[in-house]
């Protein structure tokens, strides 16, 4: 049995710290090119096939702007 | 599988508690303030406290701390936050009251209030967040600052013969019998995060027990002050900070 999962981002709360990006085990975030209405390169799934859903990214975001989905496949 | 079919509601394993607010934070890039907020309150949330809660925020860049925690507030003079908590606990010994400080306010203007509500045993939580630095002010040398570390006011780096040493608050806080628990955590990574949520949970137990003063140390990056980007700026915490201030529980009874 595989995890899947997936993250969704609140792309006005990011601040492109790129925290979740080091901390994700699987190499799913990375920053977009586009940036926020702040200017900011905000987060988001790079490689969604990758993504286990360990919440990582979730718990270590200073703005708590990530929310993680996981299913048993 | 698509991703459409993963994010429905009951497949949602993390999303923001409740007790925080939709607020913003001020907090630059990759602040450790807005993990260890988190962190305080998914305890809050776990432990249904919300109501029962009074928080002191400090003065330093937690000074907002109002703002983000959906929780009741005081906000207290420049270090007297732990003065603030004695006797707002002392008139509401059923709440669980916790004060939110920084090094510069609880280990430099600060020290005698944090050292007496210590040492007198009161039933309060204290959040002491460790950056080395004066963030708010624009980076100066605090007492915890390291040797040779660069900051506005100490442009050579810090010189012990000149600036003293690092001040290692949290060793002494250890020594004094009203403390019934005292930890030094960081929140770089998701299992350092998961391991200082499980410390603020217990520190909230600690004062529903009546046990003493629970003290929390998160040793914290501050990007801006440090001039470093977050993710560099959590290396040279691992690097630089862990050695002066190594992780792990000083005192547990």
């Amino acid at each position: 049995m595989a995890l899947r999962g997936a993250i969704v981002v609140d792309t006005e709360k990011c601040k492109g710290c790129s925290v979740c990006v080091v901390n994700c085990p699987t190499q799913t975030i990375a920053l977009a090119r586009e940036v926020n209405s702040k200017g900011y390169n905000y987060a988001y799934m790079e490689s969604p096939e990758s993504c286990t859903g360990c919440t990582n990214c979730a718990t270590v975001c200073p703005d708590t702007c990530i929310t993680v989905y996981r299913i048993k496949v | 599988m698509d991703v459409k079919d993963i994010i429905k509601p009951e497949n949602r394993v993390y999303a923001k508690t409740p007790v925080l607010t939709s607020t913003t934070m001020h907090y630059c890039p990759g602040c450790s303030h807005g993990t260890v907020h988190k962190l305080i309150a998914e305890v809050i949330e776990e432990m249904g406290i919300q109501e029962q809660t009074i928080g002191i925020s400090p003065v330093g860049c937690a000074v907002f701390a109002y703002n983000y925690i959906d929780i009741d507030w005081q906000q207290a003079a420049h270090g007297r936050a732990p003065a603030l908590a004695t006797a707002t606990k002392r008139l509401h010994p059923e709440k669980y009251v916790f004060t939110y400080q920084g090094d510069g306010d609880l280990a430099s203007i600060g020290t005698a209030e944090i050292m007496h509500a210590c040492n007198r045993g009161e039933n309060i939580v204290v959040i002491f967040i460790n950056n080395a630095i004066y963030g708010m002010t624009g980076g100066q040398m605090a007492p915890t600052t390291l040797i040779g570390m660069k900051t506005a006011t100490s442009p050579y780096g810090r010189d012990p013969k000149l600036h003293g040493q690092p001040l290692k608050i949290t060793n002494l806080i250890a020594q004094l019998e009203g403390t019934c628990y005292v930890t030094r955590q960081s929140v770089h990574n998701a299992a350092s995060a998961r391991k200082t949520k499980r410390a603020i949970r217990k520190a909230f137990e600690n004062s529903a027990l009546g046990k003493g003063t629970s003290f929390v140390e998160v040793v914290s990056t501050c990007n801006s002050g440090w001039k470093l980007s977050p993710v560099k700026a959590n290396e040279w915490m691992v690097e630089n900070m862990f050695p002066e201030y190594p992780m792990g529980d000083l005192k547990d009874r």
